[in-house]
């Protein structure tokens, strides 16, 4: 069995939660303009305010291109093959878990996501959007309690618009970008989360999005807002059926982190890849920002394991003196699988600082990109930044990019830059052989320990499932 | 019973190993000693099974079975166990579990259950203090950061704790000074039992006068050409290996 082979077999571990649910759905027939945008904000029974919003976006996106900066191949997207919004069918939106379709509820289960509370990880909160819409939102009562608000974010929109209203777009304007000027217009669901001031929240949230219909875009938008001194952790999962045609995501989260808060936003992206070919496949653009105000501190943590495409960018504004930016990412790109992925740290107050590590892992043909940017401004006295970039190859065939983009107005600013590429070396399964161990499970303890700084950040419930999701299946490998 | 019969080896296209023979019983330890580039870490890795040393021709039997069928893991399940001249980092991975897979990943082999996590660090703790590293190695990335004194006292730490039944050690006192020789040795010593066969490849006599070998083998150009007892390894640090290579018919 040659070292190549085990490599191979062991990252192209077969996706796990390709099946298709059988659920009666509610689905507009494909194509996008104002009529669309109408009825998607009626049955929805948004707020007027909520549909100008809309209207305003998509007149802006009808003006704007797709940019072409990031080192991805990307077929053209023809956004009127796309169906804009998909929902299971019920009457009124379930009121509880007993409501739910049964389906949706097996589903979930499917996907080690049990939506009934009491057979829950004890202490997380989680809310589950299905294609288009949030299905359940799991703990509500718990957390009411503590003054938090999580809720879908098309429920938020209807019990406490005064607080999207206030918020959404304030971190990432309507026209920002492509995608996020798309999302903005036609965003179906997604998570609200309010913590009042000083409430450290309870419990970690998390939320997992399930792509299911096909053809249809998931345009999920998240808002988070931390008054002062709160802090809250929250997750998110992602997964899809298998489809040969690719499909769109492009979602928008924004996090406003008000003076001495905390926010920890977490995700694991298990989109489908696509298959060893480059047929299908989900393609992932996002846009994920946080506004970090005095002392505050937000830290981003993603493992990237998905997605025949990712594009993302998650970036914090040190807006206030003090605050912190972190970023901690590993990204695995086998098969035909493409990412260009990193982070914006936008220094503006005084003694701000921020940390990013990258780690990239290729396989196969796959393509990795680390594109950051840091940003001093010329108010930023003693501003502070620490980059490690860290590459491992485990083919002839893949690659692995990085584009750091260094840019300081003040004098009094440090700013690091570390990077690094390995390739799995034979010394090392080697040696672990030596030891007794198999060589799958050696590439698995090889790369697990690459990851380790980053896994190191995710909250505990979940560094099990991320170091899984990486680790190698040894059924396949035994040629 | 280990027994090597003609092995000859090759890496690169470059012939190493030219009709070696050698043969050990449980309860013996055996040095290994020879010139720079006449072969001994070759037979060394020979033995473990590294892919890129191929063997040409010849036999090595261990326990009636046939160790050049096996892969390096299953060989190391057979007891197998190497002490690395230059043992790799696996930055992240620590230590720890790192050795608790490769203890459980043996075990699992004999058909036993799992160590008790909590009588495994315990163990753990102990032997770190008794090779002269504190616990805090346990957390650290596997040999990450650890200077040549330290990676050769972990690799004396992992065979005490996998307790190998045929112990190679591949140069293990190159680098060391004269305490970490000492623990080093103590290691290797504890390990001598009648079950257990030791091989220490060695170019120096000094670490022989801690750990004295029943057996003593010249290796000069890829053959054993002399075997002795403790003493000759006495008279190699006199006179040198020049005057075996000049019998031995040639040079390395």
């Amino acid at each position: 069995m040659s070292e190549k082979k085990t490599i191979n077999d062991a990252v192209s571990k077969r996706y796990e939660h390709g099946f298709v649910s059988d659920v009666a759905a509610d689905t507009f027939a494909p194509g996008l303009n104002e009529d669309v945008i109408r009825r998607l904000s009626a049955v929805k029974n948004e707020p007027e305010f909520m549909l100008n919003w809309r209207l305003k976006a998509y007149r802006k996106w009808c003006t704007m291109k797709m940019k072409t900066w990031a080192s991805l191949n990307i077929e053209p997207i023809d956004y009127q093959a796309i169906s804009y919004y998909s929902a299971p069918k019920t009457q009124d939106g379930p009121k509880s878990l007993d409501e739910v379709d049964p389906e949706l509820l097996r589903t979930y289960d499917r996907l080690g996501i049990p939506l009934y509370e009491q057979k829950m990880l004890a202490g997380v909160a989680v809310d589950a959007v299905f294609d288009s819409v949030s299905i359940a939102t799991t703990f509500k009562d718990k957390l009411k309690e503590a003054g938090v608000i999580f809720c879908s974010f098309s429920e938020a929109l209807q019990e406490h618009p005064e607080l999207v209203e206030k918020y959404m777009g304030t971190v990432i304007p309507v026209g920002d970008n492509f995608f996020a000027c798309l999302n903005s217009a036609v965003f179906t669901d997604g998570s609200f989360v309010y913590v009042p001031r000083g409430v450290k929240c309870p419990m970690e949230l998390s939320t997992y999005f399930r792509i299911n219909a096909a053809n249809t875009g998931q345009f999920e938008r998240t808002l988070i807002i931390a008054e002062p001194g709160a802090s809250v952790s929250y997750l998110e999962g992602c997964t899809a059926p298998m489809r040969d045609e690719n499909q769109l995501h492009a979602a928008v989260v924004e996090l406003v982190a008000l003076p001495d808060s905390n926010i920890k936003y977490s995700t694991v992206q298990n989109w489908y890849p696509g298959d060893e070919n480059g047929k299908g496949g989900i393609y992932n653009f996002v846009t994920k920002r946080a506004v970090a105000h005095e002392r505050a501190k937000v830290s981003w943590t993603q493992i990237e394991t998905g997605s025949a495409i990712t594009w993302k960018y998650p970036s914090v504004t040190l807006r206030g003196d003090d605050s912190v930016g972190e970023f901690y990412s590993v990204a695995l790109t086998s098969n035909c699988q493409q990412a260009d992925t990193g982070t914006k740290m936008i220094h503006l107050g005084k003694r701000t600082k921020s940390t990013i590590i990258s780690k990239g892992i290729s396989a196969m043909k796959g393509q990795n990109n680390y594109r950051g940017r840091v940003k001093v401004g010329p108010m930023a006295e003693g501003a502070r930044n620490y980059t490690q970039c860290d590459s491992l190859l485990l083919s002839d065939t893949c690659g692995a990019h990085t584009f750091p983009y260094v840019d300081v107005a003040n004098a009094t600013a440090k700013v690091e830059h570390e990077a690094s590429t390995s390739k799995i070396a034979d010394e090392q399964l080697f040696y672990l052989g030596q030891r007794g161990i198999r060589e799958e499970e050696a590439v698995s303890l090889v790369v697990n320990g690459f990851c380790r700084e980053v896994f190191d950040q995710l909250p505990m419930e979940f560094a099990v499932e991320a170091q899984k999701l990486l680790e190698i299946s040894l059924e396949d490998s035994i040629g | 019973m280990l027994t090597i019969k003609n092995l000859h080896a090759e890496v690169e296209g470059k012939k190493i190993l030219k009709g070696l023979n050698f043969s050990a019983k449980p309860g013996q330890v055996h040095a290994i000693m020879g010139p720079n580039g006449s072969g001994k870490s070759t037979f060394a890795t020979v033995l473990a099974g590294k892919e890129d040393y191929e063997v040409t021709d010849g036999s090595v039997v261990y326990k009636d079975t046939n160790l050049l069928e096996l892969s390096p893991h299953e060989r190391a399940h057979l007891g197998l166990f190497l002490a690395f001249q230059y043992p790799v980092a696996i930055p992240g991975l620590s230590n720890i579990n790192f050795l608790k897979t490769a203890v459980n990943t043996i075990r699992k082999h004999q058909g036993k259950d799992p160590v008790d996590a909590y009588d495994f660090l315990a163990q753990a703790k102990a032997l770190a203090m008794r090779v002269g590293l504190g616990e805090s190695f346990l957390s650290r990335g596997l040999n990450d950061e650890f200077s040549g004194g330290e990676k050769k006292r972990n690799e004396i730490m992992q065979m005490l704790m996998l307790n190998p039944s045929l112990c190679i050690l591949d140069e293990t006192d190159s680098g060391l000074d004269i305490d970490a020789l000492k623990t080093v040795a103590a290691g290797v010593n504890a390990h001598r039992s009648p079950d257990h066969i030791i091989v220490v490849v060695t170019h120096y006599q000094r670490l022989l006068d801690y750990i004295v070998p029943d057996f003593v083998h010249v290796l000069i150009d890829g053959a054993i050409v002399k075997t002795g007892d403790a003493q000759l390894a006495k008279e190699l640090e006199k006179k040198g290996y020049q005057w075996l290579m000049e019998s031995a018919g040639g040079g390395a």
